[in-house]
């Protein structure tokens, strides 16, 4: 349980080879104030590069501090890829001010820590900067794509024991940082609590299909056709929502969105290798008239009987509003109750 | 003569250093680079080209949403689709909501910390600002996180989420508005309305977008007591500290223009050099003659522009390219795109000062009192119902150009499509522009002048003059170093 005052936690955020928006999104968290928040759940930050007061060698000093001991590292948060290149030197980033390589300064920093945390499928996994011919060699903290290893590779452990913890998600939901942030400060987490991916379970175990408002054109595989459409997007638009784990559409984005309900597909954003799909991302690869990529658990023979059934059965009200930007039927009124 | 190298930098967006010649106290030459590479104009080649409206707003989590734009419009002019008014408006929006969050996000928690530090302690508004504006304990987060996070509830409507969002499509909108949904919109708006009017500003909206000059300015901060508004504390220490004698660059400003209006934009195209001249969009260059790049040595159209990096070159100092318009540097942001369009108090201060720390500042702080009321305009516009998006194939062959405006200033996508593919995807962020490295004539890039006489106290390691006019940018490395 909960205690009633947690030990409290020192954070260290660097930014690397991402684009600074898990850090946006942690801005935009549904809260009276944020910092005040972690802080009174005893999260410090030693420096964060959006927030903090210090610049330049003052920032140094503190990672400095961090490596000899001086100051407890409890949290190192990562958040953009890791990026090795060119030719393994680390070059195309050097930590400003430092000359050397963010990848060196992340690899001490990381044996130091109590816990290592990717923020962000770059971090975690190398994600969108590792895309196409990835130029710059980026990788996650402890995995490449789907393949442990990574930056830190595959024995490593923070000084708590746990493998790096994979807040994966482009961007990150900003509670999910701050949940994952307020249970290392009250103790409260452990590797039972992260998924076969090291995601944290208490998001990663949904699917993104789980409170979609578009389910009933699931049900009745009533399909978007083009972008704006109402109609389920998992036939043609490429939608992986009943792939990817997440629990966007129960835990919503700013107050009341999800990829979704703003018109367009899950590309599972949360998922490694998420940036390479190997097929336009608004588009749902088929083999014969039958998506490739089927509903978790599903098996084939059943996803076919159960699609072409109740595509037979789908009402004109479903199957006219599918492949319209309103409702153009609206539903009939019943009476509900017991004659 | 001394040579000081600062970084990281915080509260920019990204890895920034700056590379400075010190000599009695001044500044005397300034290098600024961009230490990261990413490499996206590499990831696109070869991608279906509807993809760009995955990637492009990866980019950069702060201008996601401009990213969006900038490519959707380049696909747009690829395959000649108009969006309808709808998706003219919900995409108006969407990329409004973001710029003014970001205005509000670089005043309250990038740029105004750094005169709650130390060095300012003797100032005679030392106290109020350091109560109100210390990095992450200062009482205006409490204040600015959930206005913030309250305005872009409206990205969660239209949007599904911010950053990252796929909804702006080429032909408009994937998202339609229903129709409840509108007073939602407009309610969201109002609220933030209110929380600017009541603490940013202490005045009503159209109070200070009517203000018309510097005297104007002037008799409103007579009128009010220095701690009355946020705003008007920041006033009086550009006042006291005479942020309008710092950071002066180029004076040549350039705006692409932004929130259409069908047939041209709520804010206008074009460039101000003590005058208004159109854009001459093929006078835009790219110089690599300073930038850890490979290729011609001429400088190149983005349109026929390459990125190839190459770490060890003897000259280069930054992952930046050097944007010129017509072989001249230029200055991209809120102050520029408000002298482009000829709003008189802006007008009137860049004719005084010029542009600097205090004239980009206040520019910035206009355009929200500027937006917000266009906004509430464009939701009572929308009309649900009527359609949100057109539709077109990509074609199998073609270019477009998609131009827009982020907060920081003037975004371009040149996208080139063969056989079905992107075959290149160049981008010239607002950043590149204004923090641009030398070109091959030698001439620094905007911010580079701008730092030249910035003072540096006695000890200074990091000094604060430096800090004050890097911020005033409000710069986006990420962007940059795309």
């Amino acid at each position: 349980m909960i205690g009633p005052k947690p030990e409290g936690i020192n954070v260290l955020w660097l930014q690397s080879g991402g684009c600074g928006g898990c850090t946006m999104s942690l801005l935009c968290a549904d809260s009276c104030n944020l910092f005040e928040m972690l802080s009174s759940a005893g999260v410090r930050f030693l420096w964060h590069p959006s927030l903090s007061e210090e610049t330049g060698v003052e920032v140094t000093r503190v990672m400095e501090r961090c490596l000899s001991g001086q100051v407890t590292l409890d949290a190192l948060c990562v958040e953009g890829s890791l990026l090795r290149g060119p030719n393994g030197t680390g070059r195309f980033h050097l930590l400003a001010g430092t000359g050397r390589p963010m990848i060196h300064w992340v690899r001490e920093l990381a044996s130091v820590a109590r816990y290592t945390v990717a923020v962000g499928t770059c971090a975690a996994y190398g994600g969108v900067t590792a895309a196409g011919g990835n130029p710059t060699d980026a990788c996650g903290l402890q995995y490449e794509g789907d393949e442990p290893g990574g930056l830190l590779g595959v024995e490593y452990r923070s000084r708590s024991g746990l493998p790096v913890i994979n807040v994966a998600g482009c961007p990150t939901h900003p509670n999910w940082v701050v949940e994952t942030l307020m249970c290392l400060a009250f103790g409260l987490f452990s590797e039972r609590d992260m998924d076969a991916l090291g995601r944290p379970r208490f998001y990663a175990d949904h699917l993104v299909h789980h409170g979609c408002t578009r389910n009933e054109y699931y049900e009745f595989k009533a399909s978007a056709e083009k972008p704006s459409d109402l109609g389920c997007m998992m036939e043609n638009m490429g939608c992986k929502g009943t792939q990817a784990h997440a629990d966007c559409n129960i835990r919503l984005w700013n107050s009341e969105g999800s990829c979704t309900r703003g018109g367009y597909a899950c590309i599972s954003c949360t998922e490694p290798g998420f940036e390479e799909p190997g097929h336009p991302f608004a588009q749902t690869p088929k083999i014969a008239g039958i998506p490739v990529g089927l509903p978790t658990d599903m098996p084939k023979a059943w996803f076919v009987a159960l699609a072409s059934l109740s595509k037979s059965a789908t009402p004109r009200r479903v199957r006219e509003n599918a492949v319209s930007d309103h409702q153009v039927i609206t539903p009939a009124i019943r009476k509900t109750r017991l004659r | 003569m001394s040579r000081l190298v600062v970084g990281p930098f915080n509260r920019v967006e990204g890895d920034l250093e700056v590379t400075l010649e010190v000599a009695a106290g001044r500044v005397r030459s300034a290098r600024v680079n961009s230490p990261l590479y990413r490499g996206f104009e590499q990831i696109l080649r070869g991608k279906d080209p509807m993809d760009a409206l995955v990637f492009a707003p990866r980019i950069c989590g702060i201008c996601s949403v401009s990213q969006s734009v900038a490519a959707a419009s380049a696909l747009a002019n690829l395959m000649k689709l108009e969006p309808p008014e709808n998706g003219r408006l919900a995409t108006n929006l969407i990329l409004a909501a973001e710029n003014l969050a970001d205005h509000f996000t670089h005043f309250y928690l990038f740029f105004m910390p750094d005169f709650a530090r130390d060095v300012y302690r003797h100032r005679p508004w030392f106290t109020a600002v350091q109560a109100r504006f210390k990095a992450i304990e200062g009482s205006a987060a409490g204040d600015a996180l959930p206005a913030r996070a309250k305005l872009l509830s409206l990205m969660g409507s239209m949007a599904g989420k911010w950053p990252h969002t796929l909804s702006i499509q080429p032909g408009g909108s994937a998202r339609p508005v229903e129709g409840g949904e509108k007073i939602r919109l407009y309610s969201i708006l109002r609220e933030f309305r209110r929380s600017l009017e009541k603490t940013l500003f202490g005045d009503a909206l159209e109070a200070v977008a009517g203000l018309e000059s510097a005297r104007d300015l002037e008799g409103w901060m007579a009128a009010r007591a220095p701690d009355a508004s946020d705003f008007r504390l920041f006033l009086e220490i550009a006042q006291d500290l005479a942020l309008e004698k710092l950071g002066r660059a180029t004076d040549r400003f350039l705006s692409y223009g932004t929130y259409s209006q069908g047939d041209g934009f709520m804010f206008r195209r074009g460039v101000w050099d003590g005058e208004f001249k159109p854009l001459d969009v093929d006078a835009i260059t790219e110089d690599i003659s300073h930038s850890w790049m490979a290729g011609p040595a001429k400088p190149q159209p983005p349109a026929h522009g390459v990125t190839q990096p190459l770490a060890e070159k003897p000259q280069a100092y930054s992952w930046c390219k050097a944007p010129r318009l017509n072989g001249d540097v230029a200055e991209t942001g809120a102050l520029a795109r408000q002298v482009v369009n000829g709003h008189p108090l802006i007008r009137d201060l860049v004719a005084q000062s010029g542009g600097n720390v205090r004239n980009r500042v206040i520019a910035r702080l206009l355009e929200l009192a500027l937006v917000v009321p266009a906004m509430e305009s464009w939701v009572r516009a929308l009309e649900p119902g009527a359609p949100f998006c057109h539709h077109a194939p990509v074609p199998e062959e073609g270019c477009g150009v998609g131009l827009t405006e982020s907060a920081r200033g003037s975004l371009g996508h040149w996208l080139e499509v063969r056989r079905g593919r992107i075959h290149n995807y160049q981008i010239i962020s607002p950043t590149t522009w204004n923090f641009s490295p030398r070109d091959a004539q030698g001439v620094p890039g905007p911010l580079e002048q701008a730092l030249v006489g910035a003072p540096v106290q006695e000890g200074e390691t990091v000094p604060v003059a430096v800090q004050h006019v890097v911020r005033s940018f409000d710069p986006c490395m990420v962007c940059t170093v795309h």
